[in-house]
């Protein structure tokens, strides 16, 4: 048992539950390690690594030098010899200095040796706004990642996903780009990890029977709070959580938009080019004769991300989740 | 015997061969193994008084400067606030070997070197203040925006550099890097540039011990950083960071080196961080009270105050009219920033482009119209 699971109900807060997933990893699995700026001695700016050096040694919990090309290139060479490095890169904008690394190379490794070379790289990245973050700390950058094929793109949005996703991720014999909500960090709730289930399974956090919301990440419990207040108005909305970007879990996401028949695609990010976008279109392509309207979606602001002191003009909020479920062309 | 230990033969001499050149003596390129020190020294009864006492009146600005900002962010007025408490010497030394026309080239923590170059408090803390994300004119000031992603600004002082070259111009570009910044990859890169184009570029390298809780140590192998210049075949030099008149001095002529066109300089300048990484930061947890507490002795306005009361060069009025001058900025700095700054929601879809798209059009519409919904609510 894990100190994430020996907790008592609704006490663990998200950054405990994925430190409690690396160290469970960690202990069952001598070849995972954990790498990063600041993830030994400081336990990570974010704190998820708290302790893991102090157990499991320095080697295991290793502060590298300040360049993030050279701690995914170097993840690549070890995960070549057989162990599963566990990267962070601390903050969203920070992971790009690594682009080149993770399209290049993570990306292709396994499909350019014919399966000769899997690469179980699972790389931490905390992405999103909502925190009062500085210019280059809110980014919502997982369009670059699930655009990218070989990439498996994971999100959690609760605090027992945030330790079974990070168990999965780990587990898995692909690169998994690991983006961990920011603002949930602090989220509270209990802990109850069974199995690692596989990573690639959507899963409906509401039912509801008038139109579905289709949401990951920093944007679910928005969405929920939207489904609440929709009961005000008479709408009964279903709350899907995607969990896993790539893979795409289109028998979830359409069993749930049939059911309704309504469906709006709502996150952080920039709309233009974004995640929404292959959403939108998966559900059209696969549910058009469930459609009672068009598939909508609520997104960022095609804009770079604001200043604290604008964000919340940015992030899609309650309204204007609402706002869109008004389009659903209810009057036919 | 193996193959790497066997002396040169003969054939030592002739390869590689001449194509594959220029092959240079590093010999001068080479930092002295101990940092550059004046404070202390006996060359110190040498330097200009008013070159000591303007030095001393910029450290005390500066010092006030970050004390203030400090407290404004325990306020809630600035977002966070990574001070250079300790590092000022370096701060105030950037800016004051900077003709008005060179450019500056700010890391994050340097807020301080930019106002110490003529932008007042306001314009430079913007980023942190989190109003906007940048405050000044960057091409009134010659003063770049802060960069945050550590490094990536460095190979940007290269190519404005090696364009005032193109112009015919006598303009020298100086960015500041942190000892953890040394090892990203843009940093690299700028240096082998600089080399090869021979830019007149001076790369402050302030060496403060960590990059937030990484040490030294586990940063880098090399013998110093200002050796990573010499792969480049660019001059190191090592520079005692808490001795303004050091720094001063050796930036000073790093800049002069340049601007003659005898190519780029790195200059590592050994420093202390007094405070936490930032305000967010907890420093309790990598480093001890008892290393901090060796580094207060060693405080640049500490320093240079014991050497210029030595030398009977300041007294008691001396100093109280430099706390006084420090006053007024923190007063101004109070001022503006216990009052609300103005915002304009609108203000995310200007400058996104030269001209806004019309998607963007669109949603400014779209936030016009909440907004209006919002004041009608009101
Ligand atoms: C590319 C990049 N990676 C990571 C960060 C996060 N970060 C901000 S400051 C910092 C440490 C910087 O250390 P150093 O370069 O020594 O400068 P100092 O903070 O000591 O002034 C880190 C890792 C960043 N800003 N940019
Ligand atoms: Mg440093």
């Amino acid at each position: 048992m894990s100190t994430a699971t020996a907790t008592p109900a609704g006490s663990t807060t998200m950054a405990q539950a994925l430190n409690g997933a690396l160290r469970d990893a960690m202990r069952e699995d001598p070849n995972v390690l954990v790498m990063g700026e600041d993830v030994g001695t400081l336990g990570g700016v974010f704190r998820i690594t708290d302790g893991l050096a102090a157990e499991f040694g320095a080697d295991r919990c290793l502060d590298t030098p300040l360049a993030e090309a050279g701690i995914l290139g170097s993840a690549v060479g070890m995960a070549m010899y057989g162990l599963r490095p566990v990267v962070e890169l601390q903050f969203d904008a920070f992971a790009y200095p690594a682009f080149e690394q993770l399209l290049s190379h993570v990306a292709k490794m396994r499909n350019r040796t014919a399966g000769r070379l899997p690469l179980p790289i699972t790389i931490r990245i905390p992405y999103g706004g909502g925190i009062g973050g500085v210019e280059h700390h809110s980014d919502s950058s997982e369009a670059y990642y699930a655009h990218t094929p070989g990439l498996h793109v994971v999100t959690p949005a609760t605090v027992a996903d945030g330790y079974g996703l990070l168990r999965a991720a780990i587990a898995s014999d692909d690169p998994v780009v690991f983006l961990e909500p920011k603002r949930l960090y602090w989220s509270k709730d209990d802990v109850t990890p069974g199995p690692v289930e596989p990573i690639g399974r959507a899963v409906v956090r509401r039912q509801g029977t008038s139109a579905t919301l289709l949401t990951y990440g920093p944007s679910l419990p928005v969405c929920l709070e939207a489904a609440e207040a929709a009961r005000a108005e008479g709408w009964d909305l279903a709350v899907v959580d995607l969990r896993s970007l790539t893979p795409f879990d289109d028998e979830t996401v359409c069993a749930a938009v049939r059911a309704t028949g309504r469906a709006v695609v709502v996150h952080e990010a920039t709309g233009f080019g974004g995640v929404g976008a292959e959403i939108a279109a998966r559900v059209m392509e696969r549910c058009f004769h469930h459609l009672a309207a068009p598939v909508l979606r609520v997104t960022g602001f095609d804009i770079p991300y604001p200043p604290p002191m604008l964000e919340r003009h940015h992030l899609p909020g309650v309204d204007r989740i609402l706002d869109a479920v008004a389009r659903l062309q209810w009057e036919q | 015997m193996t193959l790497l230990d066997q002396p040169a033969g003969p054939s030592a001499s002739v390869w590689p061969p001449d194509a594959h050149g220029p092959r240079r003596d590093p010999a001068p390129l080479l930092p002295d193994p101990e940092p550059f020190r004046l404070l202390g020294t006996p060359a110190a009864d040498k330097l200009d008084p008013e070159l000591l006492l303007d030095l001393y009146r910029r450290l005390v600005v500066g010092r006030r400067y970050n004390q203030q900002a400090t407290t404004l962010t325990k306020q809630g007025r600035l977002a966070v606030y990574p001070a250079s408490t300790g590092q000022e010497a370096c701060q105030v030394a950037a800016a004051a070997v900077l003709r008005e026309d060179d450019w500056l080239f700010p890391s994050y923590r340097d807020t301080l070197a930019v106002v110490a170059r003529g932008v007042r408090p306001v314009e430079a803390l913007t980023l942190l203040r989190g109003n906007a994300h940048h405050g000044w004119d960057p091409k009134a000031h010659r003063t770049a925006p802060l960069s945050t992603p550590l490094a990536t600004q460095a190979p940007h002082a290269v190519g404005l550099a090696h364009a005032a070259r193109l112009r015919g111009d006598d303009v020298v570009a100086l960015t500041t890097v942190g000892d953890g910044g040394t090892s990203e990859g843009d940093f690299h890169e700028a240096l082998n540039f600089a080399g090869v184009l021979n830019a007149p570029v001076v790369f402050l390298v302030q060496n403060n011990g960590y990059a937030i809780s990484v040490p030294l140590s586990k940063q880098s192998a090399a013998p110093t950083l200002a050796h990573k210049a010499v792969g480049y075949g660019i001059s190191g030099r090592l520079v005692d960071g808490n001795d303004a008149a050091a720094v001063y001095t050796v930036l000073a002529e790093a800049v002069e080196h340049a601007r003659s066109g005898r190519g780029p300089v790195l200059v590592e300048a050994v420093t202390y961080r007094l405070e936490a990484h930032t305000n967010a930061d907890d420093a309790t947890r990598y480093r001890t009270p008892d290393e901090v507490e060796a580094w207060q002795e060693r405080d640049p306005l500490a320093v240079l105050e014991r050497h210029l009361r030595a030398h009977d060069l300041i007294d008691d009025a001396g100093v109280a009219a430099a706390a006084e001058a420090a006053e007024e900025l923190a007063a101004e700095m109070r001022a503006e920033f216990h009052a609300e700054p103005e915002l304009d929601p609108m203000s995310l879809f200007t400058h996104v482009y030269a001209e806004p798209t019309p998607q963007l059009r669109e949603q400014a519409a779209l936030l016009a119209a909440e907004l209006a919904a919002e004041a009608d609510a009101r």
